[in-house]
């Protein structure tokens, strides 16, 4: 079972589930306001995410010994 | 002759050159032309994906928002994303099927999937319906851009021609190549340009980042947060999540696909992509920093503060070099749509309505439409009035109605039957027509409702009749067999 594929529903979650809350100017986070570095963090969250899944991926396809093409 | 002249007249030869090179000999078999013989790696679709972020709605459409609604339009970034994470597990399945069968457009995987001729041609009326006014827009921004970077020493209507001239003649030559080499080029040309723009506007004029969203702040108070009603957090999470269905339902995005080599690209992507999108935030930041250099625009005038802020900032060798880039981002997708299109009608409506047309004879009609389908989109750009904007508005709403249909055409066992595709998605366009031409929102169908529900985007009706129609058709009969 590929349980950390479950990781992917994340970035939905906390992108989309924090607005409410994070729907504020300060603190401004790197020169941004809080609602935009809020987004943009979760931007770059998505990206590791799914960088962990695929090595994971590839990880648990290299040792089945079927690297899919 | 004027530096805007030189670069825009530069950006023209350089993009028709590549599009003529790309082909390199190749025969433009269909398969070649529309799919790229499936044997792109991961650079090349990443930048044809891309190419279908950074068009010219995002380019001007964005930073106009940023200017004219502020914080609402942070949805651009947020849709993207989401729909990126959701290609690692949806395009590598529909790139295993499309490559086991063959497959050129989308309509033909729907049409293989739910083996149904009728689907489709449905789907196929459904794509060019969407992609026609989306090829204008494309180029209406071309003509805008063009005229603008120059300050009127290109005419727009030039502009317009020159633009569709160009892009006949290389999707003509090299189909899917010449969009991808040309992306190439307009990718680096974007990247450079927005973070050029987005950093040395805040920080040069206003000291920084922060100091600009401050001053901001304190002009325009509301600005940088979502407000308490219209484009509220509701708006906001309902529009997001219904534009990341929709995203990759778009004809020439789920044919992009088809381009790919093997998965792992599509995962590669998935990775990368994301990251990609935070060009957009450079975009925004041109967007504020020109409310506070060039206020008052108005109207459709915003979407020109990031020209105007340009021309104020730098003068015409940068303003020049903006419009050669926004030709590009007007070009690539314009290319994609036009293909598109052109397979689709060629492939999946002549070929089915005539049986036993020939392969070769398929991919010489589909080359034959396109400088048909872009005269039609010329005039369209230039005598469209009324009809096209209730068109456009549709446009997005309209390709998310495929998406119900896809996602449950691809579990293992069946899920749903070939009619109740077909009724939920005519359900579902009927739906989006009616609300469009109607002008109804959430708040006008369910008026007493708290704001939390009225601000919903009204697509979602659309979506909710779709889904319960396919589910309530699609459970009786007989099951498709796959």
């Amino acid at each position: 079972m590929r349980w950390y594929r479950w990781l992917a529903v994340l970035p939905a979650i906390g992108m989309l589930g924090g607005i409410p809350f994070a729907n504020r100017v300060t603190p401004y986070v790197l020169g941004l306001p809080f609602l935009l570095f809020w987004i943009a963090a979760w931007v770059v969250l998505t990206s590791a995410i799914m960088g962990l899944i695929y090595a994971l991926d590839q990880a648990r396809e290299h040792a089945a010994g079927s690297p899919t093409p | 002759m004027s530096p805007a002249l030189l670069l825009i007249g530069a950006s023209f030869i350089v993009a028709l050159t590549l599009g003529l090179c790309a082909r390199r000999g190749r025969a433009m078999t269909l398969e070649q032309w529309s799919v790229g013989g499936r044997g792109f790696g991961t650079a090349f679709v990443f930048v044809l994906m891309a190419g279908e972020i950074y068009t010219t709605f995002t380019f001007l459409g964005g930073s106009g928002w940023a200017y004219g609604k502020g914080a609402p339009a942070f949805y651009i970034l947020c849709y993207g994303t989401l729909a990126y994470g959701m290609s690692y597990f949806l395009l590598p399945a529909v790139w295993r099927y499309a490559n086991a069968h063959a497959l050129v457009s989308q309509a033909d995987f729907f049409e293989c999937k739910y083996e149904s001729q009728a689907l489709g041609i449905v789907v196929s009326v459904v794509s060019v319906g969407a992609i026609v006014p989306y090829l204008v827009l494309q180029l209406k921004g071309l003509g805008i851009i063009v005229s603008e970077a120059s300050n009127g020493a290109i005419p727009a209507a030039a502009a317009v021609w020159m633009g569709s001239v160009v892009l006949v003649i290389y999707v003509v030559a090299s189909g899917v190549r010449g969009s991808a080499w040309t992306a190439m080029l307009k990718d680096a040309l974007i990247l450079i340009i927005a973070v050029f723009l987005g950093t040395y506007l805040p920080v040069h004029l206003h000291g920084g980042f922060q100091a600009m969203f401050s001053r901001l702040d304190a002009a325009h108070p509301g600005l940088l947060t979502l407000p308490a009603r219209g484009m509220s957090s509701a708006w906001f999470i309902s529009t997001v999540v219904l534009t990341a269905l929709g995203f990759y339902m778009w004809p020439h995005t789920f044919g992009s696909c088809y381009t790919a080599r093997n998965e792992r690209v599509f995962r590669r992507n998935a990775v990368l992509m994301p990251l990609y999108q935070l060009v957009l935030l450079f975009v925004f930041f041109t967007g504020f920093a020109a409310l506070l250099e060039v206020p008052g625009l108005s109207g459709a005038a915003v979407d020109l503060s990031l020209l105007r802020a340009t021309e104020r900032a730098f003068g015409p060798w940068v303003l020049g070099a903006v419009g050669a880039a926004g030709l590009l981002t007007a070009l690539v997708p314009g290319s994609m749509l036009l293909m598109s299109a052109c397979t689709i009608l060629s492939n999946n409506v002549y070929a089915k309505l005539v049986p036993g047309t020939s392969d070769a004879r398929v991919a010489w009609i589909a080359k034959a439409l396109v400088p048909v389908l872009a005269l039609v989109c010329v005039l369209l750009t230039f005598r469209g009035g009324e009809t096209l904007v209730v068109l456009l508005l549709m446009g997005y709403n309209v390709v998310t109605q495929l998406f119900p249909a896809l996602i449950l055409s691809l579990t293992r066992a069946p899920l749903v039957t070939r009619h109740g595709a077909l009724a939920g998605i005519v359900a579902g366009e009927l739906t989006v027509m009616a609300l469009t031409l109607t002008g109804a929102t959430m708040s006008s169908l369910f008026p007493s409702w708290p704001p939390a529900i009225t601000d919903l985007n009204v697509g979602l009706v659309a979506m909710a009749v779709n889904v319960t129609v396919t589910l309530a058709v699609g459970r009786v009969g007989k099951f498709a067999t796959r």
